[in-house]
């Protein structure tokens, strides 16, 4: 493993805390879920479910009376419920980023928050599945949307975005699942052993599909790994430009724009990100992981979140240079109505939230303070919410004829959707946390010095081969 | 230490064949008993009154639109009122039993409550008047009724059904005189009947897209 030679070269430091042994990792990971939960989490948990309850009940409602309870009316007939859709599925988009990419670019400090994300990421995408079933209204004929034969000889229409998008987000479920999966199975085996009564042992036991971390297990599943990391890649990329393809391939002025699949990617993972920082935060505050999750994981990834947010910026200023170079009227005037028309505040609160607020990351002692970045991540989240909404309302209340011209206000339906689709996820989110080891406990191991072979073994290639085995003798009889 | 006993490994094997089995058997059960034809063809409701197709369409040859008279004009084929059924029966079998339900109708003005057979989902819009003039015959869709003595659904009425008529006509057209008769078949038709087929298939046009019959 020469990778890990040249750290004391570079000036670099392992990715847990000094002294943090092997053993240390299983304990801080597995006893959150053998404890009983602290006092906060059930404060939280309370409030998300019952947050969550009134989504239930919005939805009943939604469902016995018709989504003329929102306020999405002609000409804005995409509004919040979409701008949610987008919304959620953008941030369900770290979770592949940070397991599969920074995987495949050998970025060991993903390793503390892959499970993280990856939790996020299937909660994330449950929401934003929810929100186009809901938007169509009759979700009992979603099947119409997959190509099955039926009596009415329907069959999906191809060459529709919406149809790309069923099959973009579904595989992206799958695959995120089966991914978040595989890297728990290790983990599971572990709880399982450690379980001290019998319906644990039974119950992680079931899920550990009787891994024994064999050497035959672990090459197993090292190449699954790596098979479902070449698999999920292409899907951090694809996921989000078929979203966006919802917008681009429309002829609504401010929506049909070439930058859209590259400029949707970037906002995904930049909000991706700050969601996961939200959550990291809170989690390692409430659960004391500091020693796995160190600053220099929160660092790496406001670095991340920096650039992310340049190139959101650099994309909404190219949008306004095309609008303006291209000469369409329509287009000019959709972008100018965005910055200077009714809905201006939403567009200058994007841009306070995405542009501006990542700008302090360059400078060191705010991307490594904490209650700093806490705030900003959320910031971040509110910033993607307001750029979704933005694209969609203000491109849509305005377009072409000014006697279909129209604004959009939400009702109470549209807020308690939204709010109860958080409650959602923070349920979802808090159980995981609950009962799942929270951190990938066998792949920090192996970013430990422990794991290192050639530990404490100071200059290497000078040596002949009587000074090795000097040296190695020593350690054994330590153990 | 062993959690589970070593059977518990067909369980993937198990959970596969059931997974395989059992979504092929849904699958059957959803395609042929879901189906409208299985659900609604030979639909055969007792009628309040115990009126003979066979004998009124069939053995007396009476036209069909002497009594659904508004086929050729109207989305609706109509229903006679009792006043039709009178207009025949002040005179004919005026003692009969089985006819008493349609004189305590005429007396009291309360129509006869037919029970409707064929029936398309609200939000199918169909036309009788559009398909008589295209060349589309009684009995292509509702079988041969001149031979029924209780008359029962005799085609699905289904979406994909009506497709196969509106993307393939040819097959279903019959020159517009013989709209009403049951017993013509493409074989029989005269040189002239051929002549206006083509006609009939030239200029029609039946809509394949959604708001053609969804509005």
């Amino acid at each position: 493993m020469g990778w890990r030679k040249p750290m004391e070269q570079l000036d670099e430091q392992y990715l847990v805390s000094e002294g943090t042994s092997l053993a240390d990792v299983t304990e801080i990971v597995s006893k959150v879920t053998e404890q009983k939960a602290p006092r906060l989490w059930w404060i939280l948990f309370g409030i998300s479910t019952a947050v969550t309850g009134i989504l239930g009940l919005t939805i009943a409602y939604l469902l016995w009376t018709g989504i003329g309870i929102w306020g999405n009316n002609s000409p804005v007939a995409w509004a919040w419920d979409i701008t949610n859709f987008v919304w959620w599925i953008g941030i369900g988009h770290a979770g592949t980023l940070i397991s599969a990419v920074l995987y495949l670019f050998r970025q060991y400090w993903r390793t503390a928050i892959n499970r993280f994300s990856e939790a996020m990421t299937i909660f994330a995408v449950i929401c934003a599945l929810m929100f186009p079933t809901i938007h169509a209204g009759r979700p009992w004929f979603l099947y119409f949307s997959l190509p099955i034969p039926n009596q009415m000889n329907m069959w999906p229409n191809f060459k529709s975005p919406l149809l790309w998008d069923v099959f973009a987000v579904s595989t992206y479920f799958t695959v995120s699942l089966l991914f978040w999966y595989v890297g728990l199975v290790p983990d599971f085996a572990t709880l399982r052993d450690r379980a001290t009564n019998k319906i644990r042992k039974w119950a992680y036991g079931f899920v550990a599909l009787g891994w024994r971390g064999s050497n035959r297990h672990w090459s197993n599943y090292e190449r699954a790994y790596l098979i479902l990391a070449a698999l999920s890649t292409p899907l951090v990329l694809s996921v989000h430009s078929v979203v966006s393809f919802d917008f681009a391939t429309s002829v609504e002025p401010g929506w049909h724009t070439t930058i859209f699949p590259p400029y949707f990617v970037a906002g995904a993972v930049f909000s991706g990100f700050a969601m996961v920082m939200t959550l990291l935060i809170i989690a390692r505050t409430v659960y004391g992981m500091h020693d796995l999750i160190r600053i220099r994981h929160l660092e790496l990834m406001n670095k991340i979140m920096l650039t992310t947010g340049s190139l959101v910026g650099y994309a909404y200023a190219m949008e306004f240079f095309i609008a303006w170079y291209s000469g369409n009227p329509y287009e000019r005037f959709v972008f100018i109505n965005r910055a200077m028309g009714d809905y201006w505040w939403a567009y200058w609160s994007m841009i306070t939230c995405n542009v501006i607020s990542p700008q302090f990351f360059w400078f060191k002692k705010l991307r490594t303070n904490i209650p700093f970045m806490f705030v900003i991540s959320i910031v971040i989240n509110v910033g993607m919410w307001f750029e979704r909404f933005v694209i969609i309302v203000t491109s849509l209340h305005h377009d072409y004829l000014p006697s279909a011209w129209g604004n959009f206000s939400p009702t109470v339906f549209d807020v308690l959707t939204y709010c109860g689709s958080l409650g959602l996820f923070f349920t979802a989110f808090l159980l995981f946390l609950r009962w799942f080891p929270m951190i990938a406990i066998a792949e920090v191991k192996m970013v430990m010095p422990q794991a290192d072979p050639h530990l404490g073994h100071h200059g290497h290639d000078d040596h002949d081969e009587d000074e090795d085995a000097m040296t190695a003798e020593p350690a054994m009889a330590e153990e | 230490m062993q959690i589970f006993p070593k059977s518990l490994n067909l369980l993937p094997l198990v959970a596969a064949l059931g997974v395989a089995v059992g979504g092929g058997i849904a699958t059957f059960v959803v395609v042929y008993y879901f189906s409208p034809r299985f659900l609604y063809v030979g639909y055969e409701p007792e009628q309040p009154v115990p009126y003979s197709h066979r004998l009124h369409a069939g053995q007396l040859g009476m036209d069909c639109r002497y009594c659904h008279a508004n086929v050729e004009r109207s989305f609706e084929a109509m229903v006679p009122p009792t006043q039709t059924c009178m207009g025949c029966h002040a005179q004919i079998r005026t003692e009969s039993a089985r006819l008493q339900p349609v004189r305590d109708s005429w007396t009291s003005g309360e129509p006869v409550e037919w029970v409707r057979i064929h029936n398309v989902p609200d939000h199918v819009f169909f036309d009788h008047s559009v398909h008589l003039s295209a060349g589309v015959g009684c009995a292509t869709c509702h079988g041969r009724v001149d031979r029924m003595e209780v008359v029962a659904q005799a085609e699905p009425l289904s979406m994909s059904w009506c497709l196969d008529c509106h993307r393939d006509p040819e097959p279903y057209l019959r020159p517009t005189s013989r709209i009403t008769d049951m017993d013509w078949t493409p074989e029989d038709a005269t040189e002239a009947e051929r002549t206006e087929m083509v006609a009939l298939l030239d200029r029609a046009t039946p809509p394949e897209n959604c708001s053609g019959c969804h509005r």
